[in-house]
């Protein structure tokens, strides 16, 4: 028995895996020459066709998002732009695989070199069609995984994904790989385990190593080839704990969020593009805690139908369920050229509001567009970064002075509720200032950064940067406090009411409104349905 | 008779005009008989707009401003329709959650 050797990846679709190792790399077959160029080029045309019906095949097979895939394969394939380039160094004298590998390692080389990860990845789906086609020309056909294999190499085919029967369970572990490919988000969404980037084995791994079984672990991001026993025990248990605590936070996931002691509470999804909410089924959450605007403010300012477009689209998504929406909140560590200004201390400095109001004419475009949006949903308008009662009144009088303008040119609009964000210490520490206010929204990153005075982008403070110091919960605790007495609703949408770890204490401070990434939604309601208050 | 046009739209689609978006882009312009280019500034380089693989290669990320020109027969019909299924975000519906 060589000794274990345990490999580090990252976790790409989490889940556990145990089986014998299936190796991906290919096989290299020979391509016999033809005795003409144009017999070379029937034999790619051929190869091509072939290439393409396996994938109609494959299609037909599946749905969703898997045939998208392989839709995109389809249209590569059929492209005179990619194939041109073989057909002419073929026509050159070239035989048809060398030409056709040096065509699309050619693209290839144009996404690897991508400083986008999205764009990176897509290199996985073109060498799949360059594999396919040279395999067709080849005549060669891939090896069948025995079920239940784990698959390891530098990367693995959309195409060998999809074909592969998953029912007996089975894993990915590649030594490249990336969590934004095509087969990670395949992975996710079918629940296969995958980890990638676990690099190359080294000369620590002999055939004895490859030969075994192995255990891999895509909740930490991890592989051991030859597992001792003690090991293969440890991993049975972190497997069956992890199977246990998923179902349990799936059957939460549908079902409001309620306390061991009966206290319900809302639980709303923070979103930072309207896209996110396509994969979120809205019965699943009470509404929108947080919609972040920064995203349309990417490389240019947006103008107004761009706004009102994208704040539509959430609104009629979430039905009747709230949707808050925070003006834009750039500055910090947000910056927006040509909008926000280089400052020694931004976290500090002119961002949120104090920028919003510092250039009014940005903000005002932003202002028509949530008036106009407001007809189509159940639209609330917060402002993030409010210091002082002066600004929220600044604020809501250019909402005041924009409602009249649109109503005078007989433009549909409605004036939505206007809230804060309770993340400046000063409102936190004497909210009386803002009895009129519609909602609070306690913004607990920053809250949290401000009161401990730790910058929570600077690594070596992070220490400090936790809402569970009792100033930092007293805090959120008097806020709830103040806005039962005046019944203005308080809810917190930053990053703790995520965390498993921080809902007690934010349940038992007095908040009965989280807002969390959809991620964690099924978790957070499981963890909500532990406290016993 | 040779009419043209020519458009910009912001791509909101949260992985940009890649993947299955642009699959549906170039299937979308090769309806059109006119001559369809993208570009991602006014000044070009601008690309086919009916080659995924040119498509592809402009790596127009979310956020980018797309320009659309077309050139010949229909080609106001064309920039509209490109343009507005860029507005659509490409029809991706709860299905189709971000897998392009």
């Amino acid at each position: 028995m060589p000794e274990p050797l345990r490999l580090k990846g990252i976790p790409a679709s989490a889940g556990y895996a145990e089986g014998p190792l299936f190796n991906l790399d290919p096989v290299v077959s020979r391509y016999g020459r033809k005795a003409t160029a144009a017999d070379e080029r029937i034999a790619i045309e051929t190869a091509i066709k072939a290439a393409k019906s396996r994938l109609a095949r494959l299609i037909e097979a599946t749905k969703g998002d898997a045939a998208d895939i392989l839709e995109f394969q389809i249209a590569m394939l059929e492209d005179d732009a990619l194939t041109g380039p073989a057909f002419a160094a073929i026509a050159a004298g070239q035989p048809a695989d060398v030409a056709w590998r040096q065509a699309l390692d050619a693209e290839i080389v144009g996404y690897e070199t991508s400083d986008q990860d999205y764009f990176r990845a897509r290199a996985a789906d073109m060498r799949d069609i360059r594999d396919q086609v040279l395999r067709a020309l080849t005549a060669a056909s891939e090896a069948a995984a025995p079920a239940g294999a784990i698959f390891y190499g530098e990367d693995i085919a959309p195409t060998r994904f999809l074909e592969t029967d998953w029912s007996s369970g089975g894993g990915i572990a590649l030594k490249a790989g990336s969590a934004a490919s095509h087969v990670a988000m395949l992975a996710r969404s079918r629940g296969v385990p995958m980890v990638v980037g676990l690099g190359a084995v080294g000369l620590g791994a002999s055939p004895a190593h490859l030969a075994g079984v192995a255990l891999l672990d895509a909740e930490h991001g991890g592989i051991v080839l030859a597992p001792s026993r003690a090991e293969f025990e440890a991993f049975r248990q972190s497997s069956s704990s992890f199977a246990a605590r998923r179902d349990r936070a799936e059957t939460f996931l549908t079902r409001p969020a309620v306390t061991k002691a009966g206290t319900a509470v809302r639980v709303q999804v923070n979103i930072a593009d309207p896209s996110d909410v396509d994969n979120i089924d809205v019965s699943t959450c009470d509404g929108v805690g947080l919609m972040r605007t920064e995203f349309l403010f990417g490389k240019t300012l947006p103008d107004e139908e761009t706004q009102y477009c994208a704040y539509r689209k959430v609104l009629e998504w979430a039905e009747d369920r709230p949707v808050t929406i925070r003006t834009v909140d750039a500055g910090g560590d947000k910056p927006v050229p040509g909008f926000t200004v280089e400052e020694g201390n931004p976290f500090l400095g002119l961002r949120g509001i104090r920028l919003s109001l510092a250039i009014p004419e940005v903000f005002r475009l932003q202002i028509r567009a949530l008036l106009r949006a407001a007809v189509h949903g159940n639209l609330k308008v917060m402002f993030p970064m409010i210091a002082v009662w002066d600004e929220y009144q600044r604020a809501a009088a250019l909402f005041a002075e924009e409602q009249a303008a649109l109503a005078a040119r007989g433009v549909a609009q409605k004036m939505p509720p206007l809230g804060i964000m309770v993340e400046v210490p000063s409102v936190a520490i004497a909210p009386e200032a803002f009895t009129e206010v519609a909602f609070f929204s306690i913004g607990s990153n920053d809250l949290t950064q401000y009161v401990m005075a730790a910058a929570r982008d600077n690594a070596s403070v992070a220490h400090l940067n936790s809402i569970r110091h009792p100033a930092v919960l007293r805090l959120i605790a008097s806020v709830a406090a103040f806005g039962r007495a005046q019944k203005i609703p308080v809810s917190l949408c930053g990053d703790a009411g995520g965390d498993p770890a921080a809902i007690p204490a934010l349940i038992e401070a007095g908040l009965r409104d989280l807002s969390v990434v959809p991620a964690q939604l099924a978790m957070a309601k499981a963890a909500i349905a532990d406290v016993s208050i | 008779m040779s009419a043209s046009a020519e458009a910009t739209v912001l791509i909101t689609h949260e992985v940009g005009l890649h993947a299955r978006p642009s699959v549906k882009f170039t299937k979308l312009a090769k309806t059109f008989s006119a001559e369809v280019e993208v570009a991602l500034a006014a000044n070009g380089p601008w690309f086919d707009a009916k080659s995924i693989v040119k498509v592809m290669a402009a790596k127009a990320p979310k956020g980018t401003v797309l320009h659309i020109r077309a050139k010949g027969d229909g080609a106001g019909e064309a920039v509209g329709a490109l343009v507005d299924l860029v507005r659509r975000d490409f029809d991706e519906g709860v299905d189709h959650a971000r897998t392009a």
